[in-house]
C-alpha cells in the first residue's frame, strides 16, 4: 500500500489538479454515487412488487392511491422532489428536537428518500406492464392445475413478469445512475459534487468534467453488460433456436 | 388560500422560461435525431461510426455532468479561441455562452441521442414493398418521403417521441442548476427568502403536472389521426 | 460551403471589432449575489450593497456609465473573460490563483473571515480538536474553502453551497454546527438576523496571505490595464473627498 501511495505520488507529479487530494475526493464520490444509487434501487425494487400487484387491484381504493402517486413522481422532475423532501423535512415542528433529526440531518438520508420514492414509482409502472402483459393462456393453465390467485401470482405471474421487465429495468437502473448526480446539488459530495469542486478549486472544467464523464461511462457500461448478461441466462428460452 | 408573496409574476415568467427551453430543445432533438437516424442507416462507415459514439457516449453521461462541461468548460473553450484572434489578429470578438443557450444545446444533444434510435426504429418499421410500389407509380423520392414514409413513419415514432418528450421536460428543471431563472430556479428563491419551501415546490410541481398531462392529451390526438386505417389491421 | 462559413465568420469578427472602441463609454460589472451586505437585492428587486454603491460613485468619478450584470460565482470569471461583462466587483479576494486568470485593482476593502455558530457553543477556540466530527459550511470554490479543505478537511465535515444563502437556511434548520465566512456578510446574515442567535468564535482571520490574499478587488481581463488604472486613481480620489467613508458608514457600523 505504502510503495503504492508513493508510486501514484511520482506518477502524480507533474500536474497540479489530480492530485492525491482530489483524487481522493473522486473516490469518495464513487463510493457515496454508488451507495446512494444501489440502496435505493433495492428499496425501491422491493417496494415496487406489491405497489404493482395493488396497481391491477379490483378495489378502487387500493388501485388509485397508487396510480396517483406513480402519477406525480413519474410527472414531476426528481429535482423537485429532492429540494421538498430535503428543505420540507426542516419546516416540520420541533423536529430537530426528535431522533428523527440524528437521520435527516445528514444530506445523505433526504437525498436516499426521494431517490426511492422515484425509483419505486417508475418500478411499479414497469411491472405493472410486465404483469399485465402476461400471457392469459399460463394463467388458465395454472387455474386448471388448481391453483389460488395467490399462489398463481407468485409462482407464475411474478417469475414470468420478473424476466419480461427487465430490458425496462435495465434502463432504469442507468437512469437512475445518471439521475443521481443532482444529489450534488444538496451539498453531497457524491462523484458530480466531486467534479464540481475540483472546478471551483482550480477552474478546471474540462479536467474535472472530462474525467468524472469518463467514470460515469464506465458504470454505465458496467450496469449494460451486467443487464446483458442476466438476460441471456434469464430469457434464453426465449431466444429462436439455432443449430 | 395560496398566499404566494408576490412571487406569481416571476413564477409565470419562469415558466415560460421552462416551456420555450424545452421546446426548442425539442426541435434541435428531432433534428439530431433524424441526422443521426440517417447516419445510422447509411452505408457510410464512417457516418455509422460517427452516429455510434455519439448515442453511446451521450447516454452514458449523467445529463447534469453534460450541462456543467458545457456551460463551463464551452465558455472558456469559445475565450481560448476568441483570446488567440485578438492577440494574433487584433480581432475583438465576443461570444456569450449564456445559460440559455448552454441548456438549449445540451438537452438538444441528450435527447437528439434518444430521438435517433426512435426515428431509426420508425424507419425501418415502415414497408419496404410500400416505397418500391410508390416509386414504380413514378413517385420522386422526396414524395416517397412525404407521403409514404414520413406519415408512416410517424405512427410508429409517435410512443417514442411521447416518452421522449415526457422526460426531456423533466429535465429543465436542471437548468436552474447553472443559474438559468427557470421555474425551478424562481421557486427555490423563492422558498428559501420566504422560507415556505413547500408552497413554491408544489406550485411548481402542479405546473409541471399540467403541462404533462396537456402533453399526453395532444400525443392521444395524434397517435388517432396517424392511426387511421390501422384501427383492425393490428 | 465551409469557405462561406469562414468568410462570414470573419466579417462578423472584423465587424464586431470595429463596433468596440478600446476606450469605455459603458463598463458592464458583473455581481453574485445576495452577499449581504456587500451586494444583494431589496425586496423590490433593485441592487444594493456596499460594492454597489462603491462600483456606482467609481464610475461616476470616472465618467462612464456603468451597467451590473448578475452572474453565479461558478461562472464569474469565465463571464469577464467572454467579455459578457468587462470587470467584476463581488466581493472577491485578490490572491495568486485568480491573478493567473485576471487583472485586479488595487485592494478596496480587507475584511477579515470569521467562524460563526450558534450561541452556546462548546468551545470558543477554533482548532483541529475542537472541529473534530463538526459539520462546516463554506461556499464553494471561495477562499474560505479552500482554507477550511486544506486546514481542517480530515477532521470535520465540509458542507460546499452554490450560495450563501443556501448555507444559512442551512444553519437555521441545524444541518450545520459553524459557518465559515466574509465577516462582514455573516454579520448581516446571522448576527443582526431576527432567526435563531449566532455568534463569532474564535479569532477572525486574515492569515495567511496565501488563503486569505490581500483584501477584495475589482476584477479586469490582463489586457484592459488602462480600466484598471482608471478605477484605481478614481478610488484614491474617492478616498481622499470623503466619498468612500460615507459609503462605508451606509453598510458598516462605525465607531
Amino acid at each position: 500500500m505504502e510503495s503504492l501511495l508513493t508510486w501514484l505520488e511520482t506518477q502524480l507529479a507533474d500536474n497540479s489538479i489530480f492530485t492525491l487530494q482530489t483524487l481522493s475526493h473522486y473516490g469518495e464520490g464513487l463510493t457515496t454515487t454508488v451507495q446512494l444509487v444501489f440502496l435505493s434501487l433495492i428499496i425501491g425494487l422491493i417496494a415496487a412488487v406489491p405497489l404493482a400487484i395493488g396497481r391491477g387491484s379490483r378495489h378502487a381504493w387500493i388501485k388509485w392511491p397508487i396510480f396517483a402517486y406513480t402519477y406525480v413522481f413519474r410527472g414531476t422532475p426528481l429535482l423537485i422532489q429532492l429540494y421538498l423532501i430535503y428543505y420540507g423535512v426542516v419546516f416540520v415542528d420541533g423536529i430537530q428536537e426528535t431522533w428523527l433529526w440524528v437521520i435527516l440531518e445528514d444530506p445523505f438520508v433526504p437525498a436516499l428518500i426521494a431517490f426511492t420514492l422515484n425509483t419505486a414509482a417508475y418500478t411499479t409502472e414497469i411491472f405493472r406492464g410486465a404483469i399485465k402483459s402476461t400471457s392469459k393462456g399460463e394463467i388458465e393453465a395454472a387455474r386448471a392445475y388448481g391453483m389460488s390467485p395467490g399462489l398463481t401470482m407468485r409462482r407464475i405471474i411474478i417469475p414470468s413478469a420478473f424476466r419480461r421487465a427487465l430490458p425496462a429495468y435495465g434502463n432504469e437502473v442507468i437512469f437512475m445512475l445518471h439521475a443521481s448526480a443532482i444529489a450534488s446539488v444538496v451539498t453531497i459530495m457524491d462523484l458530480t459534487g466531486a467534479a464540481r469542486f475540483v472546478y471551483a478549486r482550480y477552474y478546471a472544467p474540462f479536467e474535472a468534467f472530462l474525467f468524472v464523464a469518463a467514470i460515469y461511462l464506465c458504470l454505465t457500461f458496467a450496469i449494460l453488460y451486467f443487464f446483458r448478461h442476466l438476460e441471456k441466462k434469464l430469457l434464453a428460452h426465449l431466444q429462436p433456436q439455432t443449430g | 388560500m395560496l398566499d404566494l408573496h408576490g412571487y406569481g409574476p416571476r413564477l409565470l415568467e419562469g415558466a415560460g422560461v421552462t416551456l420555450q427551453l424545452a421546446l426548442l430543445s425539442l426541435l434541435l432533438a428531432v433534428v439530431l435525431g433524424l441526422i443521426t437516424a440517417s447516419a445510422k442507416m447509411s452505408r457510410s462507415w464512417l457516418a455509422h461510426r460517427i452516429a455510434t459514439l455519439y448515442t453511446t457516449v451521450i447516454r452514458g453521461v449523467p445529463d447534469l455532468v453534460l450541462m456543467m462541461l458545457l456551460f463551463f468548460g464551452g465558455q472558456i473553450g469559445v475565450n481560448m479561441i476568441t483570446d488567440w484572434l485578438y492577440y494574433q489578429f487584433d480581432i475583438d470578438i465576443f461570444i456569450n455562452i449564456n445559460e440559455f443557450v448552454a441548456g438549449v444545446v445540451t438537452i438538444g444533444l441528450i435527447f437528439g441521442a434518444y430521438m435517433g434510435e426512435t426515428f431509426r426504429g420508425a424507419f425501418m418499421a415502415v414497408d419496404h414493398g410500400q416505397i418500391e410500389a410508390g416509386k414504380a407509380y413514378g413517385m420522386s423520392n422526396s414524395l416517397v418521403f412525404r407521403r409514404i414514409r414520413f406519415p408512416q413513419m410517424m405512427r410508429h415514432a409517435l410512443p417514442g417521441l411521447s416518452n421522449n418528450w415526457m422526460v426531456l421536460l423533466k429535465t429543465t428543471a436542471l437548468v436552474s442548476v447553472i443559474g438559468l431563472s427557470d421555474m425551478v430556479r424562481v421557486a427555490s428563491e423563492a422558498s428559501k427568502a420566504t422560507r415556505e419551501p413547500f408552497t413554491f415546490m408544489i406550485v411548481v410541481a402542479l405546473i409541471y403536472l399540467l403541462i404533462a398531462s396537456v402533453s399526453e392529451w395532444i400525443f392521444v390526438r395524434l397517435q388517432k389521426r396517424y392511426d387511421i386505417g390501422y384501427g383492425e389491421a393490428d | 460551403m465551409k469557405k462561406v462559413l469562414t468568410l462570414s465568420l470573419l466579417g462578423l469578427a472584423i465587424a464586431a471589432s470595429s463596433a468596440q472602441a478600446r476606450d469605455y463609454e459603458e463598463v458592464r460589472i458583473g455581481v453574485d449575489v445576495p452577499y449581504e451586505p456587500m451586494e444583494y437585492r431589496t425586496p423590490d428587486g433593485e441592487l444594493t450593497g456596499f460594492d454597489i454603491d462603491l462600483g456606482n460613485a467609481l464610475c461616476e468619478e470616472i465618467g462612464v456609465s456603468c451597467e451590473w450584470i448578475v452572474q453565479g460565482w461558478d461562472g464569474i470569471i469565465p463571464g469577464l473573460l467572454s467579455r459578457k461583462y468587462d470587470a467584476i466587483m463581488s466581493s472577491m479576494t485578490i490572491n495568486d490563483d485568480r491573478r493567473e486568470q485576471v487583472l485586479f485593482s488595487d485592494p478596496y476593502i480587507t475584511p477579515p473571515s470569521a467562524w460563526f455558530a450558534p450561541e452556546g457553543v462548546e468551545f470558543d477556540v477554533v482548532n483541529a480538536e475542537t472541529l473534530t466530527d463538526m459539520t462546516i459550511g463554506v461556499q464553494r470554490g471561495t477562499l474560505q474553502d479552500n482554507y477550511v479543505t486544506d486546514m481542517y478537511g480530515d477532521v470535520a465535515d465540509i458542507n460546499r453551497y452554490a450560495t450563501a444563502d443556501d448555507m444559512v437556511l442551512d444553519m437555521e434548520s441545524q444541518r450545520l454546527d459553524i459557518l465559515f465566512l466574509d465577516f462582514p456578510v455573516g454579520k448581516s446574515t446571522l448576527l443582526d438576523s431576527e432567526e435563531g442567535n449566532y455568534i463569532v468564535v474564535g479569532d477572525m482571520l486574515t492569515e495567511p496571505k496565501e488563503y486569505f490574499g490581500d483584501g477584495f478587488g475589482i476584477a479586469f481581463r490582463q489586457r484592459d490595464e488602462a480600466l484598471a488604472e482608471q478605477f484605481n486613481e478614481a478610488l484614491e480620489t474617492l478616498r481622499d473627498n470623503g466619498t468612500y467613508d460615507e459609503i462605508y458608514a451606509r453598510y458598516f457600523e462605525t465607531e
